[in-house]
């Protein structure tokens, strides 16, 4: 125990003492948490719109007024020509282009119905089709009252049948895309730091060659180890309650759940993280080589975590996949008890895989770590 | 009789593949000596230490430390050693007094004991008005002496120094060899690699590696007897040149 109790000293005297590095570990995550939680949202918004007028009747502006009148949409320009419209189409200028044609108004009296043309830059489709579904419900919403509007000249007074339904969002009620994305960035900032403090700290005692130098005391591997993850694990709660107290003064996030269980889980959790950087350690020679592949498995765990992308849309073999990234468990777990409230019995499930794969990892990386070649 | 052995190599070897790194070495370092194992550079010297030390597994062959086997038991080897590597090994970015306190900690010394034995050495080393000062600010020969201190803080019975003078100054070379002649007094012994065949002199016994053999085992005296020559550069050069 006092082995230990001197490795953890050390550790943090250097990990203080790094002027480098403390603006690393506790800067970055802040700006990391502030600016991604703002930036990364899936809301489609300044859409940027344009449209061509052939018909430029009270009917044709009316229209285009309506997409004036949201608030997805900039309306930005007029274009005279369909080539026109194009060539800003693919220069960027604009992403959908609306297009009325001649005799619209005059369709829509007499026969009842009139086309529209419209274009939308789909290279993001899930945007597209957002954006589209935009379109249609302020197309429909124009539908409606010129229907009423006609109804009204015809004197004839037969009530449409309407099907309406109210959905009643849970947990998110104002669908907040915040809500959803701070917990997310959460788990990213307590995993990266933790992940690359420690890739980077048993390798850069080899560089030095200081690691030698321990190898030859008679420590033991546990010991050693255990001196080294502690001042991680240590930050890593330490962040998490920074990550916390942002989200709450900043962001307003919502917290239903118990603390205590996200500190819990989030103890297990870092172990799995610390172990992977150790094993990482263990067979890399130098620091460079021990950051590419932190990055390597970070990038991957982060994009097929849930976190930006649903699970349930990953083709069937990437889902199973996920099943052995620890960063979907730690997402899934922050969104559960902190959105929903989520007791410790639905989280059980999460806390056990997390645990195993703490064991694992930690034995892995004993395993590995060799005083003798 | 007790055995004065302290280490006891017997056809000890390291291949790295189809390469003999160390090729059947045999000597004994008897209680209280300055064995010198000398070598040209990739002679060997180096890879053998390793082995000696437990954290290199020899491809064949016996060796003894403070009669514990190499490959058996090397932790309880490491309990009995002290050793200084080519590289400077202590923390940059700690203190000299921290620097021991966390050596002397993960010996196993008591924290009375490491603050008795700090303040020792580094009265000894001239150094308690700088024990405040991170090691890495230190000039190349201090952080060499603190080293050497460092590693015979939990009064281990045998030192490997490999190469423990490499770019030091004359001066501070001599007060290196002062040092270690104060510890083999003490009954430590010493296992020192050197480039500088001066210190050579300086030994009690020498070895001369060359190509992972070693290829003559004497005092100083003798070896430039056998050589007929004057002086221990000469021993190295004839030695070194045969093999060519």
């Amino acid at each position: 125990m006092r082995t230990i109790g001197y490795i953890v000293q050390k550790e943090f005297k250097q990990i203080f003492r790094n002027k480098g590095m403390l603006p690393i570990i506790f800067i970055l995550p802040i700006l990391q948490l502030v600016i991604l939680s703002n930036a990364a949202t899936y809301e489609v918004k300044n859409i940027k719109f344009a449209y061509i007028d052939a018909d430029r009747t009270s009917t044709s502006r009316s229209l285009i007024e309506k997409f004036n009148a949201s608030s997805y949409f900039d309306v930005l320009m007029d274009f005279p020509s369909n080539k026109i419209a194009n060539f800003a189409m693919l220069a960027g200028e604009v992403d959908v282009v609306l297009e009325i044609p001649i005799h619209f108004e005059r369709n829509l009296i007499k026969e009842k119905s009139a086309t529209l043309g419209i274009s939308i830059n789909a290279i993001d489709g899930a945007a597209a089709g957002l954006e589209s579904v935009y379109i249609n419900q302020i197309i429909q919403g124009y539908n409606r009252d010129i229907r009423v509007s006609l109804m009204d000249t015809s004197h004839r007074s037969i009530k449409p049948i309407n099907i309406s339904s109210s959905p009643s969002f849970w947990y998110n009620t104002s669908l907040d895309y915040k809500t959803f994305m701070v917990p997310g960035i959460l788990v990213l900032l307590v995993t990266m730091i933790t992940l690359f403090l420690s890739g980077m700290n048993i390798v850069r005692e080899k560089e030095i060659g200081t690691l030698e130098q321990i190898n030859v005391t008679p420590i033991k591997k546990s010991q050693f180890i255990m001196g080294k993850l502690f001042p991680f694990w240590i930050i890593g709660m330490g962040l998490l309650t920074i990550g916390l107290i942002l989200a709450k003064l900043i962001f307003n996030t919502p917290m239903l759940g118990n603390i205590p269980l996200l500190y819990l889980y989030t103890s297990i959790y870092i172990l799995v993280i610390l172990g992977m950087g150790l094993l990482i350690s263990n067979f890399t020679d130098t620091q460079q080589q021990a950051m590419f592949i932190a990055w390597f498995f970070i990038v991957i765990f982060i994009l097929m975590s849930g976190l930006f992308t649903p699970i349930e849309s990953m083709p069937q073999w990437a889902q199973i996949f996920t099943e052995i990234n620890p960063i979907k468990y730690f997402v899934e777990v922050m969104r559960m008890v902190l959105l929903k409230g989520a007791g410790l019995q639905v989280i059980l499930p999460q806390l056990l895989k997390t645990l195993a794969y703490a064991l694992v990892m930690n034995a892995l990386a004993v395993w590995s770590y060799k005083k003798v070649n | 009789m007790k055995n004065e052995n302290v280490i006891e190599v017997e056809n000890l070897t390291k291949a790295f593949g189809a390469f003999k790194a160390v090729n059947a070495i045999s000597f004994e370092v008897k209680k209280g000596e300055i064995f010198g194992f000398l070598g040209a550079n990739g002679a060997g010297k180096t890879t053998a230490i390793k082995m000696l030390i437990g954290i290199s597994h020899p491809t064949s062959g016996k060796a003894k430390v403070v009669d514990f086997d190499v490959y058996t038991q090397p932790e309880a080897i490491k309990r009995n050693i002290g050793y200084m590597s080519q590289r400077f090994a202590l923390y940059d970015d700690l203190t000299v007094q921290e620097n021991i306190n966390f050596f002397g900690g993960i010996y196993g010394l008591s924290r009375k004991a490491i603050r008795q034995k700090s303040k020792d050495s580094l009265v000894e080393l001239g150094m308690h008005e700088i024990s405040s000062k991170l090691v890495g600010s230190l000039p190349l020969g201090w952080k060499q002496k603190l080293s050497f201190s460092v590693a015979l803080l939990h009064e281990p019975k045998i030192v490997f120094l490999d190469e423990p003078t490499g770019g030091v100054d004359p001066i501070t070379r001599r007060q290196f060899w002062e040092m270690i002649y104060k510890a083999a007094d003490q009954g430590t012994t010493i296992f020192v690699t050197t480039h500088y065949m001066d210190e050579a002199e300086y030994c009690d016994r020498v070895s001369i590696m060359v190509e992972g053999k070693i290829e003559a085992l004497d005092t100083p005296k003798n070896l430039k007897q056998q050589f007929k020559v004057a002086s221990m550069n000469e021993v190295f050069l004839k030695l070194a040149r045969n093999i060519e």
